[in-house]
């Protein structure tokens, strides 16, 4: 899988995002996590083998999402979306 | 791609989305998808590759209309109601209306497999030709579309997809 870090002087939580490279709603949300300057991973699903994009949609439906973007942070919580409110607030940039 | 939106868009009533670097992006997204699949499918889901389970995801795509009359907009943000596009209402990111069967038999996979909730999905497989398509017919106004499920809406007369009904045609030698 070809994760690209982006680097972020909030390190607060491990933010991981899955996005597709065509999705406006990703771009927005990357952008955003860089504007309030979050430390976070991504993954272009659309870019992925085939292999790997079943791996990683069959991981998320486990999680009953399958849209994107889709937010993991810390391992555990899924915001799925470019919710900016649910963002802000369990990342705490309020 | 942004004049075949357009028109599109003026056909039905709808506006494209008033951001213009937004609907920059939607559209290159669009001709990206049309050059790897072949066919402009939603920039906002991952497609399988495979035209027959895309299908309803190929833009316009099948959730717009009840999506653009619930939300205001489709679910990539590329459509939008008057109302949306005037800025009388924001532009978010709306719920995914596709049936998550759709999109799991898009990878032959079961969500079932390594689910820790309990999800109504059941297995079902990724064999194009074993989807069944049917004609369907609107009641209100005849229109007939050769589809797996009948539209949310109708295209023609904006019938719900209740006025649908499958038809089937059988065809007797004259003797």
């Amino acid at each position: 899988m070809n994760v690209v870090k982006v680097q972020g002087g909030n390190k607060n939580h491990r933010v991981f995002m899955y996005a597709l490279s065509t999705c406006a709603w990703c771009k927005r949300t990357k952008q955003f996590l860089k504007d309030n300057n979050v430390d976070y991973e991504y993954v272009d699903i659309d870019l992925e083998s085939e292999e790997e994009q079943k791996k990683i949609e069959k991981d998320l439906a486990s999680r009953g999402c399958y849209a994107y973007p889709a937010l993991l942070i810390d391992g555990r919580q899924l915001i799925k979306g470019f919710k900016v409110d649910e963002i802000e607030e369990v990342l705490g940039l309020r | 791609m942004r004049s075949r939106a357009e028109s599109d868009a003026r056909s039905r009533g709808y506006y494209l989305n008033s951001d213009e670097n937004f609907l920059k992006d939607l559209l290159e997204g669009l001709k990206k998808n049309e050059e790897r699949y072949g066919y402009p499918s939603c920039p906002c889901r991952l497609a399988s590759g495979k035209f027959e389970l895309d299908r309803d995801i190929i833009c316009p795509c099948d959730y717009r209309d009840p999506d653009v009359e619930e939300f205001g907009t489709c679910y990539c943000g590329l459509y939008a109601r008057k109302d949306v596009s005037e800025g009388k209402m924001p532009v978010v990111s709306i719920p995914e209306r596709r049936p998550l069967k759709k999109q799991m038999r898009a990878y032959d996979i079961s969500a079932k497999s390594s689910s820790t909730q309990p999800l109504a999905v059941s297995t079902v497989t990724a064999e194009p030709a074993k989807i069944k398509l049917k004609l369907w017919y609107c009641k209100q106004c005849g229109y007939v579309v050769f589809r797996e499920e009948p539209p949310y809406i109708c295209p023609i007369c904006k019938a719900k997809r209740e006025f649908f009904t499958d038809l089937r045609i059988e065809i007797y030698s004259a003797r």
